[in-house]
C-alpha cells in the first residue's frame, strides 16, 4: 500500500510541476470575464447561465485533465523510457497503475475542488451586488449548496473518464489512447439512442447488438444533473448513490482489466 | 572571435525586453494593415445564418454541456430579435427568431424566460416583431408540456389569444385551465368569465399586463411589461385628451389649433405628457391625438375590438 501512495504522490507532485495547475488561472479568467459579459448580454439571466457556464466549464477543463494526463499515466512513460526505472523498482506492476490512477484523481479533486471556489466566488458577488427586488426572480439562490451535488458528479464522471485513459494508455499509444478515450466519451452520452434504435431499425439483430452495447458502454450521461440543480429540480439521495456505485463498479472493472493488461505487457 | 549569426540570433532573442518589443510591433503592424485592408472593402450587410436547425441534432451534439449550449442560443435569439428591430432596413426579416428559441428551449426544456419571451415577442406585429402568435402558442405548449404545473404558461397562451388573435372563447378557456391548477391565483378564474362575456376590455388587458408584471422573474421582462402598461395609460390618456377637445370644440365651436388654447381656456393645468414625459401631440387637421415620434411608447397598440358591451 506504501508503494501505491508513493506512486501517487510522485504523480500529483509531476503534474504540479507540468504546470498542470496552470489551467485554474484560465479558469479563473475565464469565469470572471464570462460572468462580465454574460451581465451585459443575457437579459436578466447572469445567475442562470453563470451557473451553466461554471458546471460546463468545470466538466470541459476536468475533461481535459483527465484526459491528457490519464494518457500519459502509462504510454508517455513507456514512450520516454521512464517506466523502466520505476519497474527496476521493488513494486508490484498493479501497484503502479492503482498508484498513478490515484494520483491523477488527487490531482483532479485539488483542481476541481479550486474551480468550485472559483464558481462560488463570483455567484456570491453576484449575490452580494444584486438588489433583493431581482433575487425573488431567482428559481434557486446564487450561492445554491445543491449545486454541490452536481459538482460531485462531474468529479466522479471524470473518474470514469481517468480510468478509461488509463486502461487504453497500457496497451496503446498516447494518440491512439487519447483518440478512444474521447470517442467513448461522446458514444457515452448517446446510450439512450442506442436503445431507441431497435424502434427504428428493421434488422432484430442489429437492434440487439446496439441495446446490448448500451448497456456495456459507460453510461457518461447519468452523471449530468446541472440542468436539474440549475432549475432548483430535486435529485434524490438514491440517485447519486445509484450512479456513485454504477460509477464505482466500472472503474473497478477498468482499473482490474488495465492492471491486468500492464502486468502481463512485455517491456523489453 | 566572431559569433556566427545564428549564435548571435539566439544571444538577442534571449534578451526578453528585446524579443517583447518585437513581438508587440509585429502584432502591431499586423493589426495596421488588417485595418489597411479592410478600408478599401466594401462592406456587405451581414445575413444572419442558422447552419444547424434541428434542435433535436443540437441536443444530441451538445453532449454534457445542454445548458450551456442553450444559453448561447437564447443570447443569440435576444440579439436577432434586437438587432432586427432596430434595424433600419425596409426588408426585416425576425425568420430565425422561433427556430433560435426553439433549440433553446429543446436544450433547456426548464428556461422560463426563453418561453415568456417567445410569448410576447413572437406576437409582436411586424415591423416590430414577427407578428406570429401561432409560434407563440406553439411555444408556450411546448412549456406546458414540460411543466404542466406552472399556470403561468397557460396564462400567457391565453393572453396570446386574447391580445393577438382576438379569440376570446379561446383566450378564456386557457385562463380558465390557468385557475384550475393549484396554486395559480383567483383573479384567473373571474379572468376567464369577463373575457368571455366583454373580450377586448382595455381593463382586462391592463390586468394581464399587470399580471405578467407582477410574476415576471427577470428584470427585461418587468421592463417589457411595463412599457406595455404605460402604453394602457396613454390610451387612456388620450381618450380624456380626446374627451376635453370635444368638450372645447362644443362650446368655442372650433377644435383648438393647440394645447395652449386648452390650457388658456382652462380645459387643462398644463401642456399634457405621456408618462415618460414627451408631450403628447395634438392634429387639429385629422382630429387626433397621438404620441411624440421621440416617446418610447410608439408605437401604441392597436386594441382588439370588443365582443360585446357590458
Amino acid at each position: 500500500m506504501s508503494a501505491v501512495k508513493a506512486i501517487a504522490v510522485h504523480v500529483f507532485r509531476e503534474s504540479v510541476r507540468d504546470r498542470v495547475f496552470y489551467n485554474l488561472v484560465l479558469f479563473a479568467f475565464f469565469m470572471i470575464s464570462a460572468s462580465y459579459s454574460v451581465g451585459l448580454l443575457s437579459a436578466g439571466q447572469e445567475v442562470k447561465i453563470i451557473k451553466d457556464l461554471g458546471l460546463g466549464a468545470t466538466s470541459a477543463f476536468g475533461l481535459f485533465i483527465a484526459v491528457f494526463l490519464g494518457i500519459g499515466l502509462v504510454s508517455k512513460e513507456v514512450e520516454r523510457r521512464s517506466l523502466y526505472t520505476i519497474l527496476s523498482k521493488p513494486v508490484h506492476r498493479h501497484e503502479v497503475v492503482l498508484g498513478k490512477y490515484v494520483g491523477l484523481v488527487l490531482t483532479l479533486a485539488v483542481n476541481l475542488a479550486v474551480m468550485v471556489v472559483a464558481v462560488y466566488g463570483v455567484l456570491g458577488y453576484i449575490s452580494v451586488t444584486e438588489s433583493e427586488e431581482f433575487k425573488r426572480g431567482w428559481e434557486a439562490p446564487a450561492v445554491d449548496p445543491a449545486m454541490l451535488t452536481a459538482f460531485f458528479l462531474i468529479f466522479v464522471q471524470l473518474m470514469l473518464v481517468t480510468v478509461i485513459a488509463l486502461f487504453f494508455s497500457t496497451f496503446s499509444s498516447s494518440i491512439v489512447a487519447a483518440g478512444l478515450t474521447f470517442g467513448l466519451y461522446i458514444v457515452g452520452h448517446f446510450n439512450a439512442e442506442l436503445r431507441a434504435l431497435q424502434d427504428v431499425v428493421d434488422a432484430p439483430i442489429a437492434g440487439f447488438v446496439a441495446t446490448a452495447l448500451s448497456y456495456v458502454l459507460p453510461d457518461l450521461a447519468a452523471f449530468d444533473v446541472s440542468a436539474d440543480v440549475v432549475h432548483a429540480q430535486p435529485v434524490t439521495v438514491g440517485y447519486v448513490l445509484l450512479t456513485v456505485a454504477y460509477a464505482f463498479v466500472y472503474i473497478g472493472a477498468l482499473l482490474v482489466a488495465a492492471m491486468a493488461v500492464f502486468s502481463r505487457r512485455d517491456f523489453t | 572571435m566572431i559569433a556566427r549569426p545564428s549564435e548571435w540570433t539566439g544571444r538577442w532573442v534571449r534578451r526578453s525586453g528585446a524579443a517583447t518589443a518585437v513581438v508587440a510591433s509585429l502584432l502591431l503592424l499586423s493589426v495596421v494593415l488588417q485595418l489597411l485592408n479592410g478600408r478599401d472593402t466594401p462592406t456587405t450587410p451581414q445575413t444572419e445564418q442558422l447552419y444547424l436547425r434541428s434542435a433535436a441534432t443540437l441536443d444530441r451534439m451538445a453532449l454534457s454541456f445542454d445548458s450551456v449550449v442553450a444559453d448561447v442560443y437564447w443570447i443569440r435569439a435576444l440579439q436577432h430579435f434586437g438587432r432586427t428591430r432596430r434595424s433600419e432596413r425596409t426588408e426585416k426579416s425576425y425568420d430565425l427568431l422561433y427556430p433560435l428559441l426553439d433549440i433553446a428551449t429543446t436544450l433547456d426544456p426548464r428556461f422560463n424566460v426563453a418561453y415568456r419571451f417567445g410569448a410576447i415577442f413572437l406576437t409582436e406585429p411586424f415591423p416590430d416583431g414577427p407578428g406570429r402568435p401561432d409560434q407563440a402558442v406553439a411555444l408556450l405548449h411546448k412549456a406546458t408540456f414540460h411543466m404542466p404545473e406552472r399556470w403561468e404558461y397557460l396564462m400567457d397562451t391565453g393572453f396570446v389569444y386574447y391580445w393577438s388573435l382576438h379569440d376570446y372563447v379561446e383566450a378564456a378557456r386557457w385562463f380558465r385551465r390557468a385557475g384550475a391548477i393549484p396554486g395559480s391565483p383567483s383573479w384567473l378564474q373571474s379572468l376567464a368569465a369577463t373575457t368571455l362575456a366583454i373580450g377586448g376590455n382595455r381593463l382586462d388587458s391592463r390586468a394581464l399586463w399587470q399580471q405578467i408584471h407582477e410574476t415576471a422573474t427577470d428584470e427585461w421582462l418587468q421592463n417589457e411589461s411595463l412599457r406595455r402598461l404605460m402604453q394602457l395609460d396613454a390610451l387612456d390618456d388620450i381618450d380624456g385628451l380626446l374627451m376635453e377637445c370635444e368638450r372645447f370644440s362644443s362650446i368655442s365651436g372650433s377644435w383648438p389649433d393647440d394645447w395652449s388654447t386648452l390650457v388658456e381656456a382652462a380645459h387643462l393645468p398644463a401642456t399634457p405628457l405621456d408618462p415618460l414625459g414627451h408631450a403628447y401631440l395634438l392634429h387639429p387637421s385629422t382630429r387626433t391625438v397621438g404620441v411624440s415620434p421621440e416617446s418610447p411608447l410608439l408605437p401604441l397598440p392597436t386594441e382588439p375590438p370588443r365582443v360585446a358591451t357590458p
